[in-house]
């Protein structure tokens, strides 16, 4: 069973390691996009952005000094034996991460702009918790940067109006521009409600990259037409891809939701048995 | 074309850039984001001098990530944030101070016009690459107004051939981001 005091060590290590490296598929997908750019000015960028995932893994710091909000899955086996308040634990580890990665303290009462200095405080981290089966315990955690996340939008469509989701996704993608730092992932979440398609956007721009359906690809081709570009200064890549999450909505709504990822795709996965 | 620059900024050589061209900076520049601007608006608007001097000055639209060791401050990453935030105050900094370059990342719309009639320019840093920034700040000067937090204080640092810079509005009135983003909006034919 494992004890409070090296759940939060282990947290802690996984927050580190969210912040000074990149995933696999990420490096991956923009070594492609490095590789097939034809603009001058985005080989430049993309070659700043590989020339940096190399020095923060190296010097293990920070590869953004936007080290996000932090926002955690945790899957917990109904048969898992934990005799600690995994919540509480996670903030000690959040406020921890912050002395030792270190990470920028981000959070801010929204109205007073008062920042707590911890990176905690009141609803975040944002923690999601879900069970499933077996006895294990798994923690996923998301640095989420500010300047995708202010790109993100809502439209609640009528019924009818599937042919407008391509719309509203391209002029999200216009209207941001270079200011989510591209090359971005989109998540598009259709369905549900406002807030569950918001939820689904979000995970859809955190899943890692990898196969997209015909939906997904038919996007991602059609984001990629706009040459925006990388920082949008114009290029071949604006989209590393394009993730869409879909759930039943009621009867006389089609919400669609749109979030954004910057280039710096940040997550990092830990499995407890 | 590649430029070397060094602050503070020759007038002349500023109006040469051209949207496009990759400048490497050395030399001193000052972090300022939201909070920042609004502090140095609300003094200049007094009529009182800001505690640093911006005549030819670059403004670096960041909040960094620094350490506080024994002896003294450390930059750990330090990349541009979104100027389209400050893009509603920059008129009225532009009109009271003698800036003459701005960092940052994004673009900020519908200055075009101003940047040509002030000599000033827009240099795009590559988003997120704040490690790599962070190699080329020499030294931490100073910090001011540090009771506005980390992010928001303004930091002066001195830096090595910071870049790559890519001029994205120049003073000639070109305006790369504008440029691209009505190429896109050509490309895109919404469905009818």
């Amino acid at each position: 069973m494992i004890t409070r005091e090296s759940f939060v060590d282990e947290i802690v290590a996984l927050i580190g390691e969210s912040e000074v490296s990149l995933p696999e598929d990420v490096v991956r997908a923009l070594d492609a996009a490095f590789e097939r750019e034809s603009d001058p000015i985005a080989i430049s960028q993309i070659g700043a952005i590989l020339e940096n995932i190399e020095i923060a893994g190296d010097k293990r710091i920070p590869l953004c000094q936007d080290t996000g909000i932090l926002i955690f899955d945790v899957l917990v086996g109904t048969g898992a034996r934990i005799d600690f308040d995994i919540r509480d634990a996670i903030f000690d580890a959040v406020v921890a991460a912050t002395n030792t990665v270190p990470l920028r303290p981000n959070v801010v009462h929204p109205l007073t702009r008062k920042n707590t200095g911890n990176n905690t405080g009141k609803g975040l981290p944002d923690i999601v918790f879900n069970l499933v089966r077996g006895s294990s315990l798994e923690v996923s955690v998301y640095p989420k940067g500010a300047g995708s996340e202010n790109m993100s939008r809502l439209a609640m469509l009528k019924p009818g109006e599937s042919d407008e989701i391509e719309r509203f996704v391209l002029e999200t993608v216009i209207g941001a521009g270079g200011m989510p730092c591209p090359p971005i992932i989109v998540g598009v979440g259709i369905g549900g409600s406002a807030d569950l398609a918001a939820r689904l956007a979000k995970r859809a721009a955190l899943r890692p990259l990898g196969a997209m359906n015909d939906f997904e690809q038919g996007l991602c081709d059609a984001v990629n037409m706009l040459g925006i570009g990388a920082m949008g200064l114009g290029g071949d890549t604006t989209a590393l891809g394009v993730h869409m999450e879909m759930a039943h909505s009621h009867t006389a709504s089609l919400p669609v939701a749109v979030n954004i990822q910057c280039w710096a795709s940040r997550r990092a996965h830990k499995k407890f048995s | 074309m590649e430029h070397r620059l060094t602050t503070p900024l020759d007038r002349d050589k500023v109006l040469r850039l051209s949207a496009g061209d990759v400048v490497y900076l050395s030399g001193r520049i000052f972090t300022a984001r939201d909070e920042a601007h609004r502090r140095m608006l609300a003094v200049l608007s007094r009529g009182e001098r800001l505690p640093f001097d911006l005549s030819g000055g670059v403004v670096y639209h960041c909040g960094p990530l620094l350490r506080d060791n024994d002896t003294g401050w450390t930059v750990i990453s330090a990349g541009p944030t979104t100027s389209e935030r400050m893009a509603g105050m920059t008129p009225e900094l532009l009109e009271r101070t003698d800036l003459s370059g701005i960092i940052g990342k994004g673009g900020m719309r519908g200055l075009v016009d101003l940047f040509r009639s002030k000599g000033c320019v827009y240099l795009a840093y590559p988003g997120g690459c704040a490690a790599l920034a962070a190699g080329r700040i020499s030294r931490v000067v100073g910090v001011h107004w540090l009771d506005l937090g980390m992010a928001e204080a303004v930091w002066e640092f001195e830096v090595d051939r910071f870049g790559p810079l890519i001029v994205g509005i120049d003073s000639q009135g070109e305006d790369l981001y504008e440029r691209v983003l009505e190429r896109s909006k050509r490309r895109y034919s919404p469905p009818r």
